[in-house]
């Protein structure tokens, strides 16, 4: 292209100058494309000018040895130019390679900080308070002992909500989570998670609003009560106690719409994107989460080919939403039997 | 009454001990097997009267060992399962199995459905009645009452509250549910039964939304609460 560029000058430029844009082409290219093109263009473009620029013009044929010796010099030049610039391409990528590589690392110690803390407590719980009931039995109290079981139990159940926490995880990153969809009934599913909470609704009220003649959507039961447990769950171990939460449920443009909202004190401005990402966690947040439980929201939404939003809302407190297209059944074309 | 005799079929040391302590200690006679191969030997010489089944047993897959068993062992086998395993359960369930748990487990809840599970199997002549908190259900003559008052009942919605109730504290499938009432062919068309279920749970509970009669298995299916 430059080259017909140069032709259609030639009578105002010189060959010499059509040689060093070329010269400038071939090295545009080498920051692109890889060795071979690059060494492929020197060639191309050295014969170019040479059967078009250099006088006698439309042959091979050179007529002085300086225009010969221009053309040897002028390929060398064009082919370590390429290559060189080919060699920069290849550091940079090798650094940016490393780059990655130690962002990874970074993410993988933030794992092993988090999970190590998050397994190591409730299993230091569970060996200290056995220890105790094992070897100090005579000197405890029933009452003690009472306490200590408690604390085992309380412990048991954490660490089980943090390795099903990781195998949910894996399920996701591992690419092979397959789907069993089947009609639901959403009410059922939304009362069925908030029942499941009922130890900690006392403190939490949670409220569930469901617009009438909902449909029946086609999604994986078990999947999306893992979602809605989650968001539920998380709302009630961060916001003040007696706060309310509200789930709703409705079915809006062909989509199935779920909101969770709480009336807590929301999430920092700038926050709300990353929230989502793995191993996140509020800086000042309360142990006992892991900073999976929102990852998971959006990983099982997303193999839903749903998206999960979440907003701060103006009079306080947050609102995740969930919106999945998926097949609906409406209850009413079935009632006659 | 004679101490009723259950068989564990589980390849962990810790949880064989922990299931011997909890069932001894509630007066049930346990006899022990770490091996599928064992197990069926044991079960066959000595037939129990449950046999409690862990299905990633090392030499044979629970799902074999069931179908073992199913040739010849007609009394409850109970399943135990891991985390996120719906297909397997549910299979085991369509398979022959009486119910399942889910490790980890409170052995509160094993010890409930082991007594619902054995209680099935007393009661062999069908009962005619059915009582359960303020609920009545006459099998006979088909009618049912909430705190003695008549409840409306269309047909499907009697046969799955009747199909529910003669297996109270047993966990019935999908698909079983929808073969037996809405017949063969209907195996897979679940928005029957979500739509039942939720009209049958506005005439009978007290609370639609939080059931005491029937009870949602995610994933799995509805269990009809046996009374305690």
């Amino acid at each position: 292209m430059v080259a017909c560029v140069c032709y259609a000058l030639s009578d105002y430029i010189g060959y010499h100058v059509t040689a060093l844009l070329l010269l400038v082409t071939v090295s545009f290219i080498a920051m692109f494309c890889d060795i071979f093109p690059v060494l492929l263009a020197a060639i191309l473009s050295a014969l170019i000018w040479d059967v078009f620029f250099i006088p006698p013009r439309f042959s091979f044929t050179i007529a002085s040895p300086e225009d010969a010796l221009l053309l040897a010099l002028y390929f060398f030049i064009a082919s370590v130019n390429g290559a060189l610039t080919y060699k920069i391409r290849q550091v940079e990528k090798v650094a940016l390679k490393k780059e990655e590589k130690e962002n990874t690392l970074k993410l993988y110690n933030t794992l092993l900080n988090s999970l190590s803390h998050e397994l190591k407590t409730p299993i230091a719980t569970i060996i200290g308070s056995t220890d105790n009931l094992l070897t100090h039995s005579s000197k405890l109290t029933e009452e003690n002992k009472k306490e200590l079981l408690s604390e085992i139990s309380k412990a048991s159940i954490r660490l089980n909500r943090q390795v099903e926490n990781l195998l949910n995880m894996s399920r996701i990153e591992s690419g092979f989570l397959q789907l069993k969809k089947d009609w639901v009934d959403v009410s059922e599913l939304i009362y069925d998670v908030v029942n499941r909470l009922k130890d900690y609704t006392k403190e939490h009220p949670v409220g569930i609003i469901i617009k009438d003649g909902l449909p029946l959507f086609k999604l994986d039961y078990v999947i999306m009560e893992q979602v809605l447990y989650n968001l539920v769950y998380n709302a009630i171990i961060y916001i003040p106690k007696y706060c309310v939460i509200s789930v709703r449920a409705s079915f809006l443009n062909g989509r199935l719409v779920i909101d969770v909202e709480d009336s807590g004190a929301g999430f920092p401005p700038g926050e709300t994107e990353r929230v989502f990402d793995k191993f996140y966690r509020l800086k000042d947040s309360k142990t006992g989460g892991t900073g999976l439980g929102l990852s998971i929201v959006k990983g099982f939404v997303e193999s839903h080919n749903g998206t999960v939003q979440l907003e701060n809302m103006p009079e306080g407190g947050a609102k995740f939403t969930i919106e999945i297209e998926t097949e609906v059944s409406f209850p009413s074309s079935l009632k006659n039997e | 009454m004679n101490k009723a005799e259950i068989l564990v079929i589980d390849d962990e040391a810790e949880m064989l001990r922990l299931l011997e302590i909890t069932l001894e200690s509630n007066d049930f006679k346990v006899t022990k097997a770490m091996r599928a191969k064992e197990g069926l030997i044991l079960a066959a010489n000595h037939p129990p009267d449950l046999i409690i089944l862990d299905l990633g047993l090392p030499d044979e897959h629970g799902h074999v060992v069931l179908e073992k068993l199913r040739e010849w062992y007609s009394k409850p086998v109970i399943i135990l399962s891991v985390q996120n395993n719906e297909a397997d359960i549910v299979k085991a369930l369509d398979n022959g199995a009486n119910d399942y748990l889910v490790k980890p487990f409170r052995t509160g809840e094993l010890l409930a459905r082991i007594r619902s599970a054995l209680r099935g199997t007393s009661a062999d002549q069908m009962e005619e009645q059915i009582e359960n908190n303020g609920l009545h259900i006459n099998l006979e003559l088909r009618v049912v009452k909430k705190n003695n008052e008549t409840v409306k009942l269309t047909t499907t919605e009697y046969s799955l509250l009747a199909l529910l109730a003669k297996n109270g504290g047993k966990v019935l499938t999908h698909h079983y549910l929808l073969q037996q009432v809405w017949g063969p062919g209907f195996q897979d068309q679940t928005q029957y039964l979500r739509v039942f279920i939720a009209q049958l749970r506005k005439k009978i509970e007290d609370d639609p939304n939080n059931p005491d009669f029937i009870i949602t298995e995610s994933g799995v299916g509805y269990r009809f609460t046996g009374k305690e």
